[in-house]
């Protein structure tokens, strides 16, 4: 037990010889690489199948397509297929039309004589295919740049608004002592009690009240203030020593200077997170920017995407290449932004 | 952008300053939480005060107006019950089943994602190789809608699946996952544990941040056990951020919709339904929409939520404090 | 290619727009499956050229969003101009009345009983909607498994006993994996109920819903689930209200009957392709006869545009002859104009076998009950669907026996009729 927890808790030792707590460690790493890796890496390969490839079961990591050929005397390309067995046995054939249980198939070396062969005599023959019309086809569906341009405006304005408007209160709610300090709070996390799905008409109505809907901004302000950023930032923030604090005040830094000067370096990592998570919250976000904006030309990438979902059919094809497109640069972003989550920026004694 | 930026936090010191002044540094607090509060009372408080008016109201009209005012009928519908432990004696049984669904998916879920998550954010803090990318692989799932996780996990637990065609190549017995109440159940906390595990993991990377690095240099010199430096050091200054995420997964666990939703539909029959599912059905998927019930069974939700996380926060009274 | 051009064309005047406020801007909510909003935008934009100054946009959203945002965004007097609904009778108390800017007659010769869907009662006699897409319910058999099994496919008035002993030898001999399935939906299982004599509404018109003959019928399909002929990955597997179809299943050749509609066509002429044959077989016989049921989405204006007198000329401009056919031929669907119907439609860039299918749906539409086009014209249809969907599958996966899920779902009506009252 002990030597596990070792593992987990020690610091290096800096001799840069790997012993069983390093194998143990990046076992699981590498389980982590399958579990919670591969279903992803796997979403962006099927992200390169037909609809029809998508149907399929079992289903396959990588996509095929059925291999055809130009074959002399027919205008549409044929599709090839090996004879397993039966009297034609261990050639490839192309088949020219199927009819019940027979298939009209011709040898691509002879055109002129046509076979008859019992189809469960037959295998397609399959190569690697990647649909790229899966993606090609968003750029011609949608406007994609100006939904593009409008999703990076509500992520970018709505983080920093959000980051800003919680840490200041995040900062009041730990390095100072009022009345109602308590209560406040309290109040802060008892809106997380109700969920989304709840609140959305009721906000709606105020949000029209308000006049802005069908707005950017109508999108942006309602998120700005969340209960889990006030939350985080407050509970990293009453971990930095209150002494630093008083040596500032001493120094004669105005209270809003400790603030933008002291508290919000130190908060580096918990604000590096939560701007990770307003990104993605904003980026992501569906449910609300649907019922806001109902005019394509102030669409997101996510109304865009969820418009992939008919009645009776979802386009998944589509739907995937979408999804893959709008990952990658939250992903990006998430590469950048995880450096400042960095060991050891705080210790005792102040920097 | 940050000469802008300490340039507009500059100008808008000299308000501040003036404020200080005036209110005196301990009042200055409510300046800053001023925008906050607004934000909140405007766009939380307010559509949460609305919903409870909703709860209400009868009918199947949208704007409160044009609903007839029914005191505290919903309530009674909801909680109309011979035995509340079996929902077969309940007048809304959907409900009562899911209240139970909800209870034990999120006994399961909260146990598993905080541990997991924990021993995830400990790992991930080492000075590992490639950490930037290992820390990725760990938080992609987040980054995934919840239709797109739904879809990738029935590709691999449908009865052709991956999983079905892994079991049946080393020579063992392919199952119909979905099919089976129990198995169902226990995927749908798998993959709500797979899609939110990279959330508390994160969080907790940031807080083991606040940990001076030489509190352990100096345990190190002092010989101390790796499991009493877990105990006596990275703990307890770890309480802070492990209290967020114990509160945030409890609220978050029982609020668990999306995924599963997607996942299962809530099946096979009701196994897997979770209460949001039944308050979004009642109140906004189905037909007719009764925002009243639905409004009811969320302020009832709320209740315990409150209930429970004041449980929680008395227990971590010293975190909670600072 | 054309539909490449018409999108170009669309995001050019989309940004021409912003720049012209006189324009007329008619807003169109669309969640229509595959390409459907783009065909309706490309027709449009010759309703665009009659008409200099009218801006027709189409904004695409998901489904959901027409089933869940729109009620909320009319109630609250933002929507759209134009949306295509599936909802038909339920946001009645929205819609724009055309008949002061269309000629009545050719609506009401043209689409004759399908204007009742979308109204009020049997008082109102206002013309509301387009309907743009008609389908119905009913099933498919995959051909080629028939006849690798040797087995006769039945008779156009067999039953539902004799399909499912039918379906179970083929796929006994084939080795396929499911006899039988059914879309989950309260819809897919209406037709079959009032086939063996389910009257779902009394003397009055009051839904009842559960009756013996539903009961009995439903009984039957428990039964299926319990023996293996039905795929019990459908009703079993989901829950909630939630819809779940057996396309895959299907598509895949697993499957040897399946019971859903028209609106999957298009699909499997897709997906299928060349690697088995399948075909339209409609629905079994009882003592109610053999009928499917009818269903489908048009398109409405709403009474809160500020151009009432454009979203009227437009929804007419769709609904003439000419350009119905093309909308129809383009989107694979049934037409609900009768002339067109009468005419027939040439589905130009469908494959013979989508075509013939299509054309077999056609062919069923005679056979619909009147009980089942009333059940479709109720506004408290999808209630009904839905209360049908859960207490069934509560039967099928055992947590209610029979008798008891029936009972409940009496209940339910019960209640959903006093909150709508």
């Amino acid at each position: 037990m002990g030597n596990v927890w070792g593992f987990l808790t020690r610091t290096r030792r800096g001799n840069g010889r790997m012993d069983w707590t390093d194998w143990v460690t990046y076992s699981y790493l590498f389980l982590g690489i399958f579990v919670m890796f591969a279903p992803v890496i796997w979403l962006a390969m099927s992200s390169f199948k037909t609809e029809a490839e998508l149907s399929r079961f079992p289903p396959r990591f990588l996509p095929y397509a059925q291999e055809t050929m130009a074959v002399d005397g027919y205008d549409e390309p044929l599709a090839l297929f090996d004879i397993q067995s039966g009297e034609h046995a261990g050639k490839t054939l192309a088949q020219i039309r199927r009819v019940g249980l027979v298939a009209q198939m011709v040898d691509p070396a002879n055109p002129s004589e046509k076979l008859r062969v019992d189809v469960a005599d037959r295998e397609p023959l399959e190569k690697l295919s990647f649909a790229w019309e899966n993606y090609t086809e968003l750029f011609e569906r949608f406007n994609f740049l100006r939904f593009f341009w409008n999703s990076t405006f509500i992520t970018v304005m709505a983080t920093l608004i959000m980051v800003l408007v919680n840490a200041m209160a995040a900062f009041a709610l730990s390095k100072y002592k009022f009345r109602g300090q308590t209560g406040v709070l309290m109040l802060v996390v008892g809106t997380l009690m109700v969920p989304q799905t709840v609140i959305l008409v009721p906000l709606f109505l105020v949000t029209k009240e308000l006049g802005m809907l069908n707005s950017l901004w109508g999108v942006i302000v309602p998120g700005a203030a969340t209960p889990t950023g006030v939350f985080l930032l407050r509970q990293y923030m009453i971990t930095i020593p209150d002494e630093i604090i008083d040596a500032a005040r001493m120094d004669k830094a105005s209270e809003w200077k400790i603030f933008w000067r002291i508290i919000i370096p130190l908060s580096a990592p918990a604000i590096a997170v939560l701007s990770i998570l307003a990104i993605m919250w904003r980026w992501n976000d569906f449910l609300w920017p649907l019922i806001v904006l109902n005019q394509s030309e102030k669409f997101t990438l996510q109304l865009a995407l969820n418009s992939f979902h008919g009645e009776m059919q979802t386009q998944w094809n589509n739907l995937l290449a979408m999804t893959v497109l709008t990952l990658l640069p939250i992903a990006t972003v998430f590469m950048f932004l995880q450096k400042y989550i960095a060991t050891g920026i705080a210790s005792t004694g102040g920097k | 952008m940050l000469s802008v930026l300490s340039s507009i936090m500059r100008i808008v010191e000299i308000p501040m300053l003036f404020l200080q002044h005036k209110l005196g540094i301990n009042r200055l607090a409510w300046v800053f939480l001023a925008p906050n509060l607004i934000l909140f009372g405007v766009f939380t408080f307010l559509p949460i005060f609305i919903s409870a008016v909703y709860a209400l109201t009868g009918g199947d009209k949208i704007l409160l107006e044009d609903r007839p005012f029914v005191g505290m009928q919903n309530f009674r519908t909801l909680g109309d019950c011979g035995n509340f432990l079996d929902p077969d004696t309940c007048r809304s049984d959907f409900f009562w089943r899911a209240v139970w669904n909800t209870v034990w998916f999120v006994i399961l879920q909260v146990g598993f994602m905080v541990g997991l998550s924990l021993l995830t954010a400990l790992i991930l803090n080492q000075k590992i190789r490639a950490r930037g990318f290992f820390r990725a692989v760990f938080f992609f799932p987040v980054l995934l809608s919840p239709v797109v996780v739904a879809l990738i996990w029935k590709w691999v637990l449908q009865k052709h699946g991956v999983l079905n065609a892994v079991l049946e190549g080393v020579g063992l017995e392919g199952h119909s996952w979905m099919l089976d109440s129990t198995w169902a159940f226990g995927w749908s906390v798998f993959l709500s544990v797979w899609a939110h595990m990279g959330f508390y993991t994160l969080i907790l990377l940031s807080g083991l941040q606040a940990i001076p690095r030489d509190v352990y240099e100096a345990a190190l010199m002092d010989r101390a056990s790796p499991w009493r430096t877990f105990r006596r050091i990275t703990m307890p200054l770890l309480a802070p951020t492990m209290l967020v995420v114990l509160v945030l997964a409890l609220i978050k666990g029982v609020q668990t919709f999306d995924e599963v939703f997607a996942f299962t539909g809530g099946g096979p029959g009701s196994a897997t339904t979770l209460i949001v599912q039944y308050i979004y059905q009642t109140g906004f998927a189905g037909a007719p929409r009764l925002f009243g019930l639905a409004s009811a069974a969320s302020m009832m939700l709320a209740f315990v939520l409150i209930v429970l996380t004041a449980l929680q926060m008395r227990a971590n009274r010293r975190s909670f404090n600072g | 290619m054309k539909l490449k051009l018409s999108t170009a064309l669309a995001g050019a005047t989309l940004m021409l727009a912003a720049g012209s406020a006189s324009a007329q801007e008619i807003r169109v909510m669309c969640g229509a499956d595959g390409n459907g909003c783009e065909i309706w935008e490309d027709i449009l934009t010759g309703f665009e050229e009659e008409n200099p100054g009218v801006d027709i946009v189409m904004d695409v959203v998901p489904y959901n969003a027409i089933l869940e945002n729109l009620p909320v965004q009319l109630a609250a007097g933002t929507g759209p101009d134009i949306a295509g609904v599936t909802d038909l009778g339920g946001l009645n108390e929205y819609y724009l009345d055309l008949t002061p800017y269309v000629d009545a007659d050719y609506w009401n010769n043209s689409f004759g009983d399908f204007l009742n869907w979308y109204r009020a009662g049997p008082d109102d006699t206002g013309i509301y909607g387009l309907h743009t897409q008609l389908t119905i319910t009913g099933a498919y058999i995959n051909r080629t498994l028939f006849d690798q099994a040797g087995v006769a496919v039945p008779a156009a008035d067999a039953d539902w006993d004799t399909w499912a002993a039918a379906t179970r030898e083929v796929a006994e001999k084939t080795g396929v994996e499911y006899p039988m399935a059914m879309d989950r939906s309260g819809h897919r299982i209406a037709g079959p109920a009032i086939s063996y004599g389910a009257q779902y509404f009394d003397e009055n018109g009051d839904p009842i819903l559960v009756d013996d003959a539903f009961e009995a019928y439903v009984a039957k399909f428990v039964g299926w689930h319990e023996d293996g002929t039905m795929a019990r990955e459908v009703w079993a597997g989901q829950g909630g209200n939630s819809y779940q179809d057996a396309s895959k299943e299907f598509i895949n050749g697993e499957l040897v009957y399946y019971y859903a509609g028209s609106w999957q066509v298009g699909r499997f002429d897709e997906e299928i392709g060349d690697f088995f044959d399948w075909q339209v077989v409609g629905s079994p016989c009882g003592v109610g006869g053999c009928t499917g049921m009818p269903g489908g989405s048009g398109l409405v204006g709403f009474k809160q545009t500020k151009h009432p007198e454009m979203v009227a000329k437009a929804l007419d401009f769709l609904a003439r002859e000419l350009n119905y056919t093309e909308m129809t031929a383009r989107t694979r669907n049934i037409p609900a104009h009768l002339g067109v119907a009468e005419s027939g439609v040439d589905y130009v860039d469908a494959s013979d076998t989508a075509a013939a299918a299509l054309n077999a749906w056609g062919a069923q539409l005679p056979k619909i009950s009147p009980i089942a086009f009333a059940y479709q014209g109720h506004p408290q249809n999808r209630a009904m669907f839905n209360i049908t969907v859960q207490r069934v599958t509560q039967a099928i996966v055992g947590e209610l026996p029979l008798e008891d899920a029936m009972n409940r779902a009496k209940d339910d009506l019960a209640a959903v009729l006093a909150e709508t009252k």
